[in-house]
């Protein structure tokens, strides 16, 4: 299913990532479509992050080999929404944007995420949720190719991430920018993800596409398949057994 | 036999209600409105009272209102306002010189790994060494004129300034690196947005131990050897057991220290105003 080489976002072969004489990437091939969303997963300690940080560019002092291309307009989403504490929230989302439009931009992001009025606030005046869509709107102001989120959601308290999962999808509905998302979340994986891969051993083990109706729904048995697959690869099997 | 578990034959034992039982408060309780100047108006008091009654000998310590009534007139005959300028220019010429040495140097230091090599050693090993330790080599160098005295007081506020503010330049979030990485800043703007602001609140804390310091070598320096300032007028009423101009002396003091720390904490509230955010 792999796109034509000329039409990928993200192209990587063989990729090794080595800390001591671990081998946390042992060889991943993956490529990524424009436009595509995939869902990374993985066991806690897979090199889920480590393959996020290597497309990122953030690998610098990590020895390694392998091919790997990746678009010049990357944006990443972290954990933690990281925010400058001393920028206020436009400033924030325009940090490191240069051009005479770019505060119009700004606004257009921040109104896009629903944070229009909030331009001037201090970020420790936001809730968890409006800090992680202010990180957003700085993701998209920079119109990304690839957009690289690592547990974007992680931190948030269950409404709150149901509120995001529908912004996000709206978002790179509108912007096709192609994702990899970083998560331990199977139920997230598959209401979010056009395809999932899961990092086992260093290597991708499982890559399904997942095609679902729209809305996707938890009560769909289509739904409920693909979850117990994964869990399955993730080395859970849920109790039938009793 | 039908259940293998019988009912309770008997309800459970009702338990006796009273009152909600008021917890025993461990915290302070309610502050009291004012109530951090109760213990000075305490001691003003007792100072009065001792004062009033005569159990106070004058020559140990002057009765409050002659305090005041000194400090009126050494300020109308001019002594006092005199003695005041000479101290004020000394440590704030000194804190001056001392705050953009010290900020200078740990910007050099904070930077780049050749101002790190350089300097952060040197200034951690004049660290090691108290600035007041080096007046009689200052002196031999300067002799004992002004220069001399701005000197220590600058070499002593640098040091602070440059600790507080090189740890903080050093100290900068690596999640903050990241993201400026991520988002592609070039290195001057990276210096600009992320660390300058963030070492900000480090160096408002060594401008503040720096002025409280200014006034500390000060009060030393002018005790020493000095033809004129507050120390050099409190050191006259010493010999002349003029006790009461040595109590306007140290209220001088007070006031000063007071007052340049309050006028700091101002100005720290208005630049760093993300932080009052933070509760």
């Amino acid at each position: 299913m792999a796109a034509d080489v000329g039409l990928t976002a993200v192209r990587a072969r063989n990729l090794v990532r080595r800390f001591g004489d671990r081998d946390v990437l042992a060889g991943v091939d993956l490529d990524i479509a424009p436009g595509e969303f995939v869902a990374l997963l993985g066991r806690s300690g897979s090199g889920k992050s480590t393959l996020l940080r290597a497309l990122a560019g953030l690998d610098y002092d990590v020895a390694g080999s392998g091919e790997l291309r990746v678009p010049q307009e990357v944006s990443v989403a972290f954990q933690d929404s990281r925010l400058l504490p001393w920028a206020r929230v436009l400033d924030n989302v325009l940090l490191g944007v240069t051009g005479s439009d770019a505060r119009d931009r700004g606004r257009r992001a921040l109104a896009e995420v629903g944070l229009s009025g909030r331009e001037r606030a201090w970020p420790t005046e936001l809730s968890g949720g409006e800090q992680q869509r202010v990180a957003l709107a700085r993701c998209l102001v920079r119109e990304p190719v690839l957009l690289l989120a690592d547990e974007p959601f992680g931190a948030l308290d269950a409404l709150t991430r149901i509120r995001m999962h529908d912004l996000l999808r709206e978002l790179c509905a509108r912007h096709q920018p192609a994702v990899l998302l970083v998560t331990h979340d199977v139920d997230e994986a598959v209401e979010l993800a056009d395809r999932i891969v899961v990092l086992e051993e260093g290597r991708i083990g499982l890559d399904v596409r997942v095609d679902l109706p729209e809305p996707r729904s938890h009560r769909d048995p289509l739904f409920q398949s693909h979850r117990d697959r994964l869990l399955a690869a993730l080395g859970i099997t849920e109790g039938v057994s009793s | 036999m039908t259940h293998t578990l019988s009912p309770p034959t008997e309800a459970a034992p009702v338990p006796e209600l009273r009152a909600t039982p008021r917890r025993r408060r461990l915290g302070p309780g309610t502050p009291v409105p004012y109530g951090r100047l109760i213990g000075p108006a305490l001691i003003l008091a007792v100072w009065s009272a001792a004062s009033a009654t005569g159990w106070l000998d004058p020559r140990v310590l002057s009765a409050p209102w002659t305090v005041i009534d000194t400090g009126i007139t050494l300020t109308q005959n001019g002594k006092l306002p005199e003695s005041v300028l000479a101290s004020l220019q000394r440590a704030g010429l000194g804190f001056l010189f001392g705050a953009v040495v010290g900020t200078a140097l740990a910007l050099a230091a904070g930077l780049s790994r050749v101002g790190e090599s350089l300097i952060d050693g040197t200034v951690q090993v004049k660290r090691s060494i108290p600035s007041l330790g080096l007046i009689p080599l200052l002196i031999l160098w300067l002799g004992i004129g002004e220069g001399f005295k701005i000197v220590v007081i600058a070499i002593g506020v640098a040091v602070v300034i440059y600790i507080q503010t090189h740890s903080s330049l050093t100290g900068i979030d690596k999640r903050y690196v990241e993201l400026a990485e991520v988002v592609g800043l070039s290195r001057a703007r990276f210096v600009r947005q992320v660390v300058f602001p963030g070492a900000l609140p480090g160096f408002f804390v060594g401008l503040r131990l720096g002025v409280t310091g200014s006034w500390l070598f000060l009060i030393v320096l002018e005790q020493i050897n000095a033809t004129s300032g507050i120390g050099y007028l409190m050191f006259q009423a010493q010999n002349y057991g003029q006790s009461d101009v040595i109590v306007v002396g140290l209220l001088v003091y007070g006031l000063f220290g007071f007052l340049s720390d309050a006028g700091l904490r101002l100005v720290e509230r208005r630049v760093l105003a993300w932080r009052r955010t933070l509760a």
